[in-house]
């Protein structure tokens, strides 16, 4: 055993420091977790660093590469970002929670064994359900039950396959697997229940937009993204990912574009741009795989901005349903603001993040020549900016004025979201740097003519077709309401079939004790018309009988003597 | 605080007149924007793409039909608020 270990056990660890301090004291502390797992992390060399032998077994719990530490960064950045918006918060719960989850995800992305993994994997899912649950109220409390039995099942899947797969070919490596063995069928099913890939998704905008505020915007950040990463380990150029992702990056934003918490949104947008990345890990190619990688990154800062930005409209106005707000950038001004730059940043603007990371899948889709993902993948674009960009904003802080007032989101809360925003900026700005970051070198140079303007049409002719309908009335209102989605399949014709097995469990039950009834009941009464008060046996016969029945046998029994 | 008081300040974007001259620049401006396609060179690889203002009509179109049919999907997918709790 080398004496190494993950970073992610910085965070895991110290997370159970934090319930003993109070205060100033614990906000110092909290903030130095990350800050210490960093400066660790940059003493690592690469390689497979935490190699450990149980019982034969050789296990291998670091394992740093440009991929998993790309990974490692943004997701220690994540931490960092997130610690300082919830440094308001007072539940230790989720501050708690908090650490051990990201502690897992970063944990889970140095797994260099599928052993790891799982254990890692486990701790995501039931560390973040605190996350859900800590809203306390009924609601949260069964979609956070829902969550972790479909991420417990997601584990259960995974620890299937990797047993298979050890069978199979005697390693527990996570390494490049093949869909055609059961044991990376099961393993490629666990990772899409985590990516979210179609039907499979339903837990994530059932699950997120029930967070609290801090809470959803760490589930944002790591969840999904570990089963992005698993899927580049795994399944890079798969070609079935082509097809999903592109299925994934266009149905979503249906949902987006009718759906009213304004929260669940971002879950179908979260949910539509893991498709752009599934499909840049189905391509294959060097660029695309950058572009999937590069673009998780980027995700991470921009949708956190903006379930940040809707976290601190939840934490002061107390509802993010579209229908009831409006008109908040009078009293949230600094927050609009931020809201903007994650708007920008995930609908791709030139000098902003997905400008930069989200090109390079479609570049590599154009050069792969797939006219009908990239043509698909353009549509999801353009519905993007639509439902994330524009209507975000827009119903959240302008549209009509709802005649809330409130404060401005308190200044750590500002904070958390100017880093944010200064992040999505620098790397739309200067992607050089960051494109150096990435596992393969690259020459890809985002900011040519064509591109810019190509881009900035797109955008601008979407926000045309946005204000154009928004004024002749054609645009859907917002409505409270649910819209129905796959989970239908378990939250209502999976409850129906279930409520019609136990009932017909139960008729069922009913007939057999009646039968049994029957039975018992018919032997009772046999037995008690022989051997009851009148039955024939246990009559009570009169001594006189007795003695007449005596005398006759003594009589027979003397004549048969003398015969 | 509450939006009737009289003492609040009034924003630039309370006037609809302001808001309209804002629609007109941005109705100007997207109309430069696909002017200006003649002057830009193309380099894509699908012939699609060197048709004159594709990437516009096509965002045009594109956010024209998700809206038009996420408005249909409205009368087969929404329910009301407390559907699942029933």
């Amino acid at each position: 055993m080398t004496g190494e270990f993950s970073p992610g056990l910085i965070l895991i660890l110290g997370a159970l420091l934090v319930p003993l301090l109070r205060g100033r004291l614990r906000a110092i502390y909290m903030l130095a977790l990350p800050v210490a797992a960093f400066a660790y992390l940059l003493t690592l060399p690469q390689g497979d660093l935490g190699i450990v032998n149980i019982g034969g077994l050789s296990l291998n719990t670091l394992r740093v590469d440009k991929l998993s530490l790309l990974f490692c960064y943004v997701f220690l950045i994540a931490t960092l970002i997130c610690v300082v918006y919830a440094l308001h918060l007072r539940d230790t719960v989720q501050h708690v929670a908090a650490l051990i989850y990201a502690g897992s995800a970063i944990g889970a992305i140095f797994a260099g064994d599928l052993a790891t993994l799982f254990i890692y994997w486990e701790g995501i899912a039931i560390a973040s359900v605190f996350l859900i649950w800590s809203s306390r109220t009924e609601e949260s409390y069964r979609a956070g039950m829902r969550y972790l039995i479909i991420q417990v099942g997601s584990g259960v899947l995974l620890l299937a396959g990797l047993l298979i797969h050890y069978r199979q070919t005697g390693s527990l490596a996570f390494g490049v697997l093949a869909l055609d063995a059961p044991g990376g069928l099961l393993i490629f099913l666990a990772f899409g229940i985590k990516a979210a890939f179609p039907i499979l998704h339903a837990w994530l905008p059932d699950a997120y937009p029930r967070g609290t505020p801090t809470g959803t915007v760490l589930l944002s950040a790591f969840t999904t993204k570990v089963a992005i990463y698993a899927l580049a380990r795994g399944f890079a150029g798969t070609d079935i990912l082509i097809p999903i992702g592109t299925v994934m990056a266009a149905f979503p934003i249906f949902y987006a574009v009718i759906e009213n918490d304004l929260r669940r949104v971002l879950a179908y947008s979260l949910n539509n741009q893991l498709g752009f990345m599934v499909v840049g890990i189905g391509l294959g190619t060097e660029l695309a795989l950058n572009g999937a990688v590069a673009h998780a990154f980027a995700d991470i800062l921009f949708k956190g901005l903006l379930f940040m930005s809707m976290g601190a409209v939840l934490f002061r106005v107390g509802t993010v349903k579209g229908s009831e707000l409006g008109g908040l950038y009078k009293s949230m001004p600094w927050t609009t603001g931020f809201c903007i730059v994650g708007a920008a940043s995930i609908s791709a603007f030139p000098l902003f993040s997905g400008f930069v990371t989200k090109s390079m899948i479609m570049t590599a889709a154009m050069e792969e020549g797939h006219f009908w993902v990239w043509i698909v993948l353009l549509f999801a674009s353009a519905g993007v900016f639509h439902h994330a960009g524009i209507k975000i904003p827009y119903f959240a802080f302008f549209a009509h004025d709802s005649g809330k007032r409130c404060q401005e989101a308190p200044l750590n809360m500002l904070v958390a979201m100017a880093i944010s925003a200064a992040l999505c900026i620098g790397i739309g700005c200067f992607p050089g740097l960051f494109y150096g970051l990435l596992p393969f070198e690259t020459a890809y140079r985002p900011y040519t003519l064509d591109h810019v303007v190509a881009q900035v049409q797109l955008l601008f002719l979407s926000a045309l077709a946005f204000t154009i309908l928004m004024r002749t009335g054609i645009y859907p209102p917002e409505l409270r309401s649910v819209n129905l989605d796959a989970e239908w399949l378990y939250r209502r014709l999976g409850r129906s079939l279930l409520e019609g097995a136990r009932a017909a469990g139960e008729a069922a039950w009913k007939l057999l004790t009646r039968g049994f009834g029957h039975g018992v009941s018919f032997a009772i009464a046999y037995v008690r018309r022989h051997h009851g008060p009148e039955g024939l046996l246990a009559r009570p016969w009169p001594i006189g009988t007795m003695a007449v029945w005596t005398t006759i046998m003594l009589a027979a029994y003397l004549v048969f003597f003398y015969l | 605080m509450s939006a009737s008081d009289p003492r609040e300040k009034r924003y630039w974007l309370d006037d609809p007149a302001n808001v309209t001259r804002l629609v007109r620049v941005f109705y100007a401006v997207c109309a430069v924007l696909i002017a200006i396609d003649v002057f830009v060179p193309k380099h894509g690889p699908f012939a699609i793409e060197h048709w004159f203002g594709f990437y516009g009509f096509y965002g045009f179109i594109a956010c024209v039909a998700l809206v038009l049919i996420a408005k249909q999907l409205r009368k087969i997918l929404m329910r009301p608020e407390d559907y699942y709790d029933r």
